[in-house]
């Protein structure tokens, strides 16, 4: 807690807290403080927690609804052009019009399913910005307490508001029991 | 003393009140360390002697399968003991009855994800695991069915020489959409609930090949809220995907037979039947799994006789559905006015072929699940593995019940025929338990059987709030007191 190498500014400061509690009071102190580069770690989504550190809802669900909407629409082209233009095929007696349209709905609605989970998948992976295999965090052993049992804060130093000592601090007034400083990859 | 007691303060949190407190789903007070290593363990230890004596054989029968498809494939499907008047014999049963089971995985983690049913956390992941490798099984049968496996690639939609579209009318291949979509969106669920965990495993990893394999699957995670927040409408909105698909899925199973003329098929009541039949007959092999991996790893405290309890009431549930169906179809037989479907009905109850599996059927799917009614019962292990194999087997029966027996006896007597399999079919049936089985083990040595982070989530102290009520209950005791 006491080391004093402070010459170098850090990537960020990794604080441990004592537990969801006081994880989610923190965030509430760091959000009223106005920083704006920051994140808590938890082994599990806390819930409210968006709240606490000031965030909206995730726009990931109007991804969704576009990638679904591509599906349907990649099915009744691919049903409809196929079946009435290019070849129709007339079996059983059964044309393709206005008629016969249920006998098409279970594609519609398959390919809708299919191509709203891709858009979740890329959706997610391109709004949180992952796969990304290397960051300067891993390069802290405090952190990698984020996957077992660690309440970790994060405040970055590219922060207008961020300053080494004022900042380690802010973060021991608000209750953090372990501090890290957290140094860039040299490269 | 008792002034500093304010109104808020009365307002107790629902769960803290003696009374109407709910089981808790992690028995004896569990930290989230001991979960992370409890479940860890599994993986990073060395297997218990019984995996290999499972293993081992599991290998060897899917190897047989493997075996058995080359044969099929370089002598042609004259070597199944299908032909006419049933052109659809094992192969299609073994489909359907494969297919079901995974419905009871994408049920778990998607309707008791949207209906928020917590206890879901501890048994999500295994029934997952157990959809997908459920699939597999399925997929290979309609497959080799085609008879020309090298021109499987017909099913795809794309044409053919003669410049010849799919029959996009056809509930064939409403099939291979519905199924190639529930097993592409299952194994996209999947992973995305994995990430979180392959972080912990990244995390906890020792040799440098675990770690950079857990690593590169875990693309990175860092657990931030800024990603959780993403990843928990990813979650729900796959959840939301996820329920009408698998209701679609056995829908469309069932349209391959209730679509077509025969009588015996051509029933409205075949899609809801069917996946009341197929969450049943999923349950069953998610107990039949889950019962000895819980022994096995000493995971009781997660997977808690309240999971098991909750599970066999289920199987009840849909079992009596299933039941229900079973009579209406034998009502709707005698008062409808069709006299092929009476006479269908009255083959495969009184005078057919088969009528022997039908009463197998019966026995096993209706009457054997109604001991859970009793609460005594759902509570002893023993009981409810025996029944869920009876119903494992009773689904099976179920399959083979509408297939031989709807058109063994066709129209004109002289289109009669019995169907039995070949010794060809049956192995390739064993093979394809092998197969699943060896995925399954592999799935219990390599990756976290229960979701850890979804764990973590339902304990009592990862509510945000849950501090700060034990302080003011405390604090309220001490007023009490003073």
């Amino acid at each position: 807690m006491s080391d004093t190498k402070t010459s170098p500014i850090p990537f960020a400061f990794v604080a441990e807290f004592e537990n969801a509690t006081e994880l989610y009071h923190a965030a509430e102190h760091v959000r009223d403080e106005g920083f704006k580069r920051w994140d808590v770690h938890t082994p599990y989504p806390v819930h409210g927690m968006d709240h606490a550190m000031g965030l909206g809802k995730s726009w990931l669900s109007a991804l969704v609804l576009a990638g679904g909407t591509t599906g349907f629409l990649t099915a009744l082209f691919l049903q409809f052009f196929t079946q009435i233009s290019l070849y129709p095929t007339i079996v059983q007696g059964k044309p393709a019009n206005l008629s016969t349209i249920p006998a098409f709905f279970p594609v519609l609605f398959e390919l809708t399913i299919l191509f709203s989970a891709f858009s979740v998948l890329f959706g997610l992976l391109i709004v949180i910005m992952l796969p990304r295999w290397n960051h300067p965090l891993f390069n802290s052993e405090l952190f990698k307490k984020f996957s077992d049992d660690g309440f970790i804060l994060v405040i970055e130093s590219r922060n207008r508001k961020f300053d080494v000592e004022g900042t380690r601090a802010f973060l021991e007034k608000i209750g953090a029991k372990r501090i890290e400083a957290v140094e860039e990859d040299p490269v | 003393m008792s002034q500093t007691v304010t109104n808020a303060e009365h307002n107790v949190h629902p769960s803290d009140q003696e009374g109407i407190a709910r089981e808790p789903l992690v028995l004896n007070n569990r930290s989230m360390s001991w979960i992370t290593n409890r479940i860890c363990g599994i993986v990073e230890n060395r297997q218990p002697l019984i995996w290999w004596i499972l293993f081992v054989p599991s290998v060897l029968l899917a190897g047989v399968l493997g075996f058995t498809l080359v044969y099929l494939v370089s002598t042609g499907v004259g070597i199944w003991g299908n032909n006419q008047p049933v052109a659809w014999g094992w192969a299609i049963v073994n489909f359907v009855f494969w297919i079901g089971i995974g419905h009871a995985g994408t049920l778990i983690s998607a309707i008791l994800f949207l209906t928020r049913q917590k206890w879901r956390t501890s048994v999500n992941r295994a029934s997952e695991a157990m959809t997908l490798f459920a699939v597999v099984c399925a997929g290979i049968y309609p497959g080799f069915h085609v008879g020309r496996f090298w021109m499987v690639w017909f099913l795809a939609p794309v044409p053919n020489a003669n410049a010849i579209w799919q029959n996009f009318k056809s509930p064939l291949l409403w099939d291979v959409f519905a199924v190639s979509t529930y097993f592409t969106v299952s194994v996209i669920f999947w992973y995305i609930g994995l990430i979180p965990d392959l972080a912990t495993m990244r995390d906890r990893a020792v040799t440098k090949v675990r770690k950079f394999l857990y690593g590169l699957f875990a693309l990175g995670w860092r657990g931030g809220n800024r990603q959780w927040r993403h990843y928990e409408m990813g979650y729900l909105l796959l959840a939301a995907l996820s329920t009408p698909l698998v209701l679609s899925v056995h829908s469309v199973v069932s349209f391959d037979f209730a679509t077509s003329i025969v009588p015996g098929w051509h029933t409205t009541i075949f899609p809801p039947y069917f996946v009341a039949g197929a969450v049943f007959g999923g349950f069953a092999m998610v107990l039949t799994l889950m019962l000895p991996v819980r022994k096995l790893y000493g995971l009781e405290d997660m997977i808690t006789p309240k999971h098991i309890d909750n599970m066999a009431k289920i199987i009840l549930l849909t079992g009596t559905i299933v039941g229900y169906a079973y009579i209406m179809e034998l009502f709707i037989s005698y008062y409808g006015a069709n006299k092929f479907e009476k006479d269908a009905f009255h083959l495969r109850i009184l005078s057919g072929h088969y009528t022997w599996a039908y009463f197998c059927m019966f026995f096993c799917n209706v009457i054997s699940p109604q001991i859970f009614w009793f609460a005594k019962m759902r509570k002893n292990l023993w009981v409810v593995f025996i029944i869920a194999n009876f119903v494992n087997a009773g689904m099976w029966f179920e399959r083979f019940v509408i297939i031989p027996t709807s058109v063994s006896m066709d129209f004109l007597p002289g289109q009669w025929g019995f169907y039995s399999p070949s010794i060809v079919e049956k192995w390739m049936f064993l093979g394809t338990f092998g197969l699943f089985l060896s995925l399954f083990l592999l799935f219990l040595r390599f990756l976290p059987v229960i979701a850890i982070s979804e764990v973590k989530g339902v304990l009592p102290e990862s509510d945000p709030h849950h501090h700060d009520w034990e302080e003011i209950k405390a604090r309220r005791n001490a007023a009490h007191r003073g």
